[in-house]
């Protein structure tokens, strides 16, 4: 069965890199702008991964994580924070707020793929 | 009916109050439960000052002079004024030298010269013989007139009365009998007379209310009041004259040299320095005594006029003596009481001045002139003597008797022929002999022993010259010619008129030529002769005594070896054994040490301990020669006193720069922490920059580095694809760029290194320029752009660089925030009140108020910062305003959120010529 990853992220570009490396890799990919409509796509998509741009409107990255992380029904879903700060202290706080992953921008698009691939075949 | 032998018995029966009330008081001093630490009591025993003189004389001067009796009161109240500063320091020095006397307190200053004590006791007790006698003849002559009653009758010729019905020789060895059992119970001068004190206050409560008593009797029982007085005196043209005193310029000198006169007096008077200040509990008693005792002052003279006019209105033909009107108009009107009541008032007067007075002149006769007399004569041998208590007590009494019969004595030489006031003031100008040395050595360091006694030596000549030698000549000792036509009939030496100088009243005269002389002497020989170490010392302990505390101010300058068991004796025999364990007790005591103790060191402070304790009962000259004889001394050098003063004040320099240092350095901190938070805003503003800078170039690099990375992995990627891509790597390289450049921009801007071209731009130019640069980007967003730009604009003085990239700046943050499906930006330019105006309006989603501040700040856009993702570098508003305002302009925006935004330039117009100057 194919997995469903969400992009939030309100920087077109990077999203139309990762968008395309996503679905080179086989993956159903969901595009979200701002914090609030990642919440709804993912109430109404239940994605298996999503990856979290920090620095968003309407709802930052940290709020979006806190919410998935505060639903029962969502507890299974994967969560790797993208960011531009890449500070230890911004780096801990993203972890403390439940993500499985923070990777800082810019990133190595290998890397990145290999590290979301290995998330989802932990969990599966 | 008052009987000779009824008044007798109630004079007795008074002093014998006064006496019960000294004994209470000094009872309960003796428990430690004193009744005298008020500040009342001290301000009472201060009235002291006012004896017969002001009870009966105040009357008898008004009688002739009007106000002229005034001054006397005036001048301590002026005096009064100053005492903070003056009382207060001679306080505290006679405290820490326990200071005996006014001989005392002169003598140690220059150097406890012995010498100088024994002048300065000699011209007191002669110079106040006139003020004593004056007491007792005013006792007599009261006594005299109201044993007559209801008679009145003025006294016959005192000398021809025999011995035995002389009133005023018994009044003299009644007194004398009081003042020793008042005054000499303790032999410690130094200590207070509590009980003398709070008699004194009580006698000085009963003299103002029997004179305010007479006071109310004569003005509103005799007459209806003030008013009616001074109409009926108003209405003798020889009373009328009394109340325009004040004629020629002599007048005025002698109002000013009375006044002068009386504020040395209140002073200086030995019975004034016992009462302020040997007498003195608590320097903090000076505070109310500073107006209550002028209010007394006032209280007592209130009346003085009235009684006086009355007195010559009812006694016109002259027969009564002025100077007994308070006496006799009560018994002219049969008021029995009241006359007896005057009586008592008076007595108390006088008896007050004269207990005070000779005890405080027995204690100088005694340590002063006696003492170290005896104490040099060797063939009395005194040093031996196991016990000398009993001898100086015996020298004490010996001199209150004494003085008061030497009182009697100038009675019968002088006393007929002046009267009270003028009786008095001659002891006054004595005492004020005093005051150059007193005051000079207070104040000013440089006065020697020299200069002192030559000022009193000059001084105390012209006093004797012209004031004691004329009383003498008129009561008829001396041949009169001598006033009439000086010495040898030389006239410049007339007594009354030295060297010409005439036009003044005696007082006055004598006054100008004695102070002239005295402070002549004391300034130019104090000049001329340089002080030994002695004198040194104890005058940088006077002048400075408020930075010498303790009594071991003193100790520093002494060096030398001496035993404990002799000091010990020497203080025994002078004190008295039990006197000196306690003494020695308090002083191990304060060392943590136990009398006797083996452990007590013979060392400096205990040697100056001693000598301070023996000054107390001998004065600072003797005690200085007696503890030089117990103990080996090696003398100072000047030059080693003046090493250890130095050390003092270097000492008290050092403290004062250490409190400078100290604030400065307060000053220093607080200017380092305000610097230091200063600087951490600063850094954490240029942290925040940092951060968010990096931010800014991690974005772009992001997507450069996944495309690049997409394309270098995957070489299949569609053409299409690639295309899109590469566009995309292209557009965020110059996304980076374009915010590296601006960063340095600003960097330029900040630092103050950019170079502004000041030229004439004309504004139309520059926005024709950017639509044109911007034509494509317009069309591509389908914005439709209207500018309405007039015929002529006036230029303005910037840089046409600088304002093209204003304006891309304004046009590109419009082009971002355009409605995306009908968007339009409209463009003024206008000119008004001198300004070039330049609007930009767009439709796009607006700014909302509160955000209007910030948008012009670093790295801030509408809405939040943290999470809306900014459209451009966030630096283009800030550089944009920071070049307007640069050349004199401002730069604002308009907007509610929803409705658009405008955003508006004015810069100010160049001048039409300016314009074509360049």
């Amino acid at each position: 069965m194919t997995k469903k990853i969400l992009i939030a992220d309100d920087e077109p570009n990077i999203v139309v890199a990762i968008e395309f490396l996503l679905q080179q890799s086989g993956f159903e990919v969901v595009v979200a702008r701002n914090g609030d409509e990642a919440l709804e796509l993912i109430a109404a998509r239940l994605p298996d991964l999503v990856l979290l741009d920090v620095m968003m409107p309407k709802k930052n990255g940290y709020e979006v994580c806190t919410r998935i992380r505060e639903c029962a029904d969502w507890r299974h879903i994967k969560v790797v924070m993208l960011s531009a700060k890449g500070r230890d202290a911004e780096v801990n706080k993203g972890l403390s707020m439940g993500a499985d992953m923070y990777v800082t921008k810019p990133f190595s698009t290998r890397e990145l793929m290999a590290r979301i691939k290995s998330l989802l075949d932990d969990g599966a | 009916m008052l009987h000779g032998t009824s008044i007798v018995l109630i004079a007795f029966a008074y002093l014998g109050l006064l006496f019960a009330i000294a004994y209470y008081a000094d009872q309960r001093a003796d428990a430690g439960r004193t009744v005298i630490a008020s500040p009342y009591i001290y301000s009472l025993s201060l009235a002291v000052y006012a004896t017969a003189w002001t009870f009966y004389g105040s009357v008898g001067r008004a009688a002739s002079d009007g106000i002229g009796f005034l001054p006397i009161y005036i001048g301590p109240t002026l005096m009064i004024a100053l005492w903070w500063i003056v009382l207060r320091k001679m306080l505290r020095i006679s405290k820490q030298n326990r200071i005996t006397s006014l001989a005392d307190f002169i003598a140690s200053r220059y150097g406890k010269s012995a010498l100088l004590g024994g002048l300065v006791t000699v011209i007191a007790v002669i110079g106040i013989l006139p003020y004593i006698s004056l007491q007792l003849k005013a006792i007599s002559t009261s006594f005299t007139i109201l044993v007559q009653y209801p008679e009145i009758i003025m006294p016959a010729q005192v000398g021809a009365v025999p011995i035995r019905q002389d009133t005023a020789l018994w009044v003299a060895l009644i007194l004398a009998a009081f003042t020793i059992a008042f005054g000499t119970r303790h032999l410690d001068a130094a200590e207070h007379h509590q009980g003398l004190v709070a008699a004194i206050a009580f006698e000085s409560v009963v003299k103002l209310l029997a004179f305010l008593a007479v006071g109310v009797f004569v003005t509103f029982g005799m007459y209806d009041g003030f008013g009616d007085v001074f109409a009926r005196a108003a209405a003798e043209p020889k009373l009328r004259a009394m109340m325009t005193p004040l004629e020629g310029v002599g007048s005025y000198g002698n109002w000013v040299w009375l006044t002068i006169l009386s504020m040395m007096a209140i002073m200086f008077l030995p019975r004034q320095f016992q009462v302020a200040v040997i007498e003195n509990l608590d320097e903090k008693h000076l505070n109310k005594a500073i107006w209550l005792f002028p209010l007394y002052m006032l209280a007592i003279n209130v009346f003085v006029l009235p009684i006086a006019f009355g007195g010559m209105l009812h006694f016109p033909d002259g027969h009564v003596d002025a100077d007994t009107f308070v006496l006799t108009l009560p018994m002219a009107q049969k008021q029995e009481a009241l006359a007896l009541l005057v009586f008592i008032g008076g007595l108390s007067a006088a008896t007050g001045m004269v207990i005070v007075e000779t005890i405080a002149l027995s204690t100088m006769v005694c340590n002063d002139l006696v003492m170290p007399v005896l104490l040099r004569l060797r063939p009395l041998r005194l040093n031996e003597r196991r016990d000398l208590t009993g001898l100086l007590i015996g020298i004490r009494r010996g001199a209150i008797v004494l003085i008061l019969l030497l009182g009697y004595l100038y009675f019968k030489l002088a006393g007929e022929a002046y009267a009270l006031v003028s009786i008095g003031l001659i002891s006054f100008a004595a005492v004020a002999q005093f005051a150059p040395a007193i005051l000079g050595g207070i104040f000013w360091k440089g006065g020697t022993r020299a200069g002192a006694l030559c000022g009193l030596l000059a001084g105390f000549a012209v006093w004797l010259y012209t004031l004691l030698l004329p009383a003498l000549a008129r009561s008829g000792w001396l041949p009169v010619v001598l006033l009439e036509q000086g010495p040898y009939g030389i006239a410049l030496l007339k007594p009354l008129e030295l060297f010409g100088l005439s036009g003044l009243d005696e007082i006055s005269h004598a006054m100008t030529w004695s102070m002239i002389a005295n402070i002549g002497a004391y300034v130019g020989v104090s000049l001329s002769v340089s002080p030994n170490a002695d004198e040194h010392r104890q005058a940088s302990l006077f002048v400075d005594v408020f930075r010498h505390t303790g009594e071991s101010g003193g100790a520093r300058f002494w060096r030398g070896t001496a035993s404990v068991p002799d000091l010990y004796n020497l203080l025994a025999r002078f004190l008295g054994s039990s006197a000196a364990d306690n003494a020695f007790g308090s002083y191990a005591n304060a060392k943590g040490l136990r009398w006797p103790d083996k452990g007590l060191a013979a060392d400096a402070e205990l040697v100056h301990s001693v000598e301070v304790q023996l000054a107390g009962a001998i004065g600072a000259a003797s005690a200085r020669v007696m503890v030089a004889s117990v103990v080996k001394e090696e003398a100072l050098t000047i030059d080693e006193v003046r090493e250890i003063l130095d050390e003092a004040s270097q000492v008290v320099v050092y403290s004062h720069r250490l409190e400078q240092k100290s604030r400065e350095l307060e000053a220093a901190t607080t200017e380092l922490r305000e610097a230091n938070e200063r600087l951490k805003e600063l850094d954490r503003l240029k942290d925040d920059f940092v951060s968010t800078v990096t931010h800014e170039l991690r974005t772009p690099l992001t997507s450069i580095r996944a495309f690049t990375e997409i394309l270098l992995d995957d070489p299949d990627v569609e053409l299409a694809q690639r295309r899109k891509f590469l566009a995309i790597i292209t557009k965020e390289t110059e996304r980076l760029t374009r915010l590296i450049n601006q960063v340095l921009d600003l960097a330029k801007i900040e630092s103050g290194k950019a170079k502004w071209i000041e030229s004439p731009v004309d504004m139309k130019e520059v926005i024709a320029d950017t639509l044109a640069a911007m034509g494509q980007l317009f069309k591509e967003k389908n914005i439709e752009v209207e500018a309405r730009l007039p015929e002529k604009i006036s230029a303005v003085t910037a840089d046409l660089d600088r304002m093209i990239q204003v304006m891309l700046n304004l046009l590109s943050n419009a082009t971002k925030f355009c409605d995306g499906a009908n968007g339009w930006i409209k463009i003024s330019l206008l000119e008004l009140d001198g300004c070039v105006r330049v609007d930009v309006h767009d439709n796009g989603r607006g700014i909302s108020p509160e955000d209007h501040g910030t948008i012009f700040s670093k790295f801030r856009q509408a809405g939040d910062a943290l999470t809306d993702k900014p459209l451009g570098s966030g630096l283009g508003l800030y550089i944009s305003r920071q070049i307007v305002e640069h050349y004199g302009g401002r730069m604002w925006v308009e907007s509610r959120l929803g409705e658009g935004a405008c955003f508006s330039l004015m810069l100010p117009a160049r001048t039409a010529s300016a314009v074509g100057e360049t």
